[in-house]
């Protein structure tokens, strides 16, 4: 206890906070008591190391920022990552092996695909599983992945408010269930799938990881690219801080590691997995393929590195075949964004990009990444 | 303006974290600190961390209260980059290369002492925050690297007052404070 009472006066010495006769019995009391002013020049050197510290971290964070935008455009080259020699080596001595495990694989996934096309019909939902939690459409093979709230759905016309009341207590009833992240945390601009956009015919709302909820319009849907950009209309959204992550501009590497979060279930939910191909369903150069588990709900997840850039948007996996899922490219984020730039009311926006997940553990990560991403719910 | 002059808004800049200038900095002198990385021995990657290192030994002389760089700062970054380099090099057994002198250099010897030494501060620090756990951690970052506001921190983190959330905060300091210094003199 003592102790927080000599902190608290050191803090308050130091930031002139004191008053001027409080400063001289402060003064008065260090110069008679030897061991209360050595305790004082302890606090004062950790009051300073602190705020070194503290100073020497946000300059990193700027200059990892600074230094991530160059190596971007080109002007700094980096290898993405070191790979130990002792891993080729192995991939020597494996390699026939692999070889013809790859070749099974392919042969495999070849009959897969043969199979799968005879079902796809292009422009409908065919093999991909829409990751939105809606109404299943019978004889499909993909879903896209937003749920939709079966039960409730049924009562929707007798309990349909005029009105969205964000932060009330009520909670509105919602058809469908999915994710979206900010990608402007100024003017509060969100990104989802344009399919779960599809069945908010009445109300878009938005939902934090604390259950608080705010209304959004959608002011941009591209159903080509299966992309939407929401804006948070409510004046009781609390603006958040600089994102954490930055969005890239050049398509994922072949095996890089990422995570996702997202509202498969009404908490967020955290997932792993790494990029399996460069392109999407039926070679649709849009998205990418990952490996990974999704589900419905996990529409609009952001996709994530290990160092803390944005490479998707989780959208669909394949039915026939378990763990793939499709994200589209986060370059199609850029393009969208500057779409909506030309239109009068939103030029506003602009994507922000922050690194401030950099080598940070994962769990330190997610947590300063989770106010940033929203379940989005709408009837 | 003249050169010397605009070095010294950059380093200003600096001092204050603006990312403007430390992007200037970067395209400035980036590609000649590449050169002499790659010419004796190193990588592209090598070449970018030395010079983020560079860059935070300029942050913390560019914060000193009298500060003033007394040559060129093209000069400075140089110097701090090779004996960087050089030092590394040592350190993996490579110091095979005879580094020619490229350019002017100046002595950095106490710069890079000092960088040492605070480098090491920095770690001790940054482990003490990594055993401390939440919500110590976050608190005390709020108040003392984001420097927001103690009723903003309430709120935040859900303390019912912004005294609440101050008793909180000299709590984590407190053991901060333990942990810190228990490293400190297991070094010392």
């Amino acid at each position: 206890m003592e102790d927080t009472l000599l902190i608290d006066a050191v803090e308050r010495f130091v930031n002139g906070e004191m008053s001027a006769q409080e400063k001289i019995y402060f003064e008065d009391l260090r110069k008679n008591n030897p061991e209360l002013d050595q305790a004082v020049v302890e606090q004062l050197f950790f009051l300073n190391e602190l705020n070194n510290y503290g100073g020497t971290k946000s300059f990193k964070h700027a200059l990892h920022e600074v230094e991530a935008n160059l190596v971007s455009e080109g002007f700094i080259s980096k290898a993405p990552a070191k790979q130990p020699a002792k891993v080729i080596q192995l991939w020597n001595k494996y390699k026939r092996i692999t070889a013809v495990a790859a070749s099974i694989a392919g042969l495999v996934s070849i009959f897969i695909a043969s199979v799968v096309s005879t079902v796809t019909n292009k422009g409908k939902e065919g093999d991909l599983k829409l990751l939105s939690d809606i109404t299943k459409i019978q004889g499909d093979s993909i879903n896209k992945m937003s749920i939709k709230l079966d039960s409730l759905a049924e009562s929707k016309n007798s309990n349909l408010p005029a009105v969205t009341k964000s932060t009330s207590v009520t909670k509105v009833v919602s058809k469908f269930r999915a994710t979206g992240f900010l990608i402007d945390p100024n003017n509060n601009y969100i990104v989802t799938n344009a399919h779960v956009i599809n069945d908010a015919k009445n109300y878009l709302i938005i939902e934090n990881n604390k259950g608080q909820q705010f209304s959004a319009r959608s002011i941009y849907v591209n159903k080509q690219n299966d992309i939407a950009i929401l804006k948070v209309t409510d004046k009781d959204f609390k603006k958040l801080p600089s994102l954490p992550y930055s969005i890239r501009k050049r398509n994922a590497d072949l095996g890089e590691q990422v995570f996702m979060l997202g509202f498969p279930k009404q908490e967020i939910v955290y997932g792993e997995g790494y990029v399996s191909a460069k392109n999407g369903f039926k070679m649709d150069t849009t998205y990418c393929q990952l490996n990974t588990s999704a589900n419905e709900g996990s529409s609009g997840s952001p996709v994530i590195t290990k160092n803390g850039e944005l490479i998707g948007i989780i959208t669909s996996a394949e039915n026939d075949a378990d763990g793939v899922v499709f994200a589209i490219k986060s370059a199609n984020i850029y393009r969208a964004a500057d779409e909506v730039k030309k239109m009068k009311d939103y030029s506003d926006i602009k994507i922000s990009s922050g690194s401030a997940l950099r080598g940070l553990s994962r769990e330190t990560q997610i947590k300063k990444m989770e106010d940033y991403v929203f379940m989005i719910k709408g009837n | 303006m003249n050169t010397f002059e605009q070095e010294k808004i950059l380093l200003k800049g600096l001092a204050t974290e603006d990312k403007t200038s430390i992007e200037r900095i970067y395209r400035e002198h980036y590609n000649m600190v590449k050169s002499l990385v790659i010419n004796n021995s190193g990588s592209a990657d090598d070449a970018a961390d030395i010079f983020q290192e560079a860059m935070i030994v300029l942050f913390e002389k560019a914060k000193q209260e009298h500060f003033e760089l007394n040559c060129q700062l093209k000069t400075f970054i140089y110097s701090i980059c090779r004996r960087l380099w050089l030092k590394k090099l040592q350190q993996m057994n490579r110091y095979t290369v005879q580094s020619e002198h490229l350019e002017e250099t100046v002595p950095v010897e106490e710069e890079i002492e000092n960088h040492e030494k605070k480098q090491n501060d920095f770690t001790l620090m940054e482990n003490a925050m990594g055993k401390i756990g939440e919500p110590c951690k976050s608190l005390l970052e709020a108040y003392y690297i984001q420097k927001k506001h103690m009723q903003e921190i309430a709120a935040v983190f859900g303390y019912t007052n912004a005294d609440n959330a101050k008793t909180q905060k000299y709590k984590c300091l407190v053991r901060l404070k333990k942990l810190f210094f228990a490293q400190y003199k297991n070094v010392e």
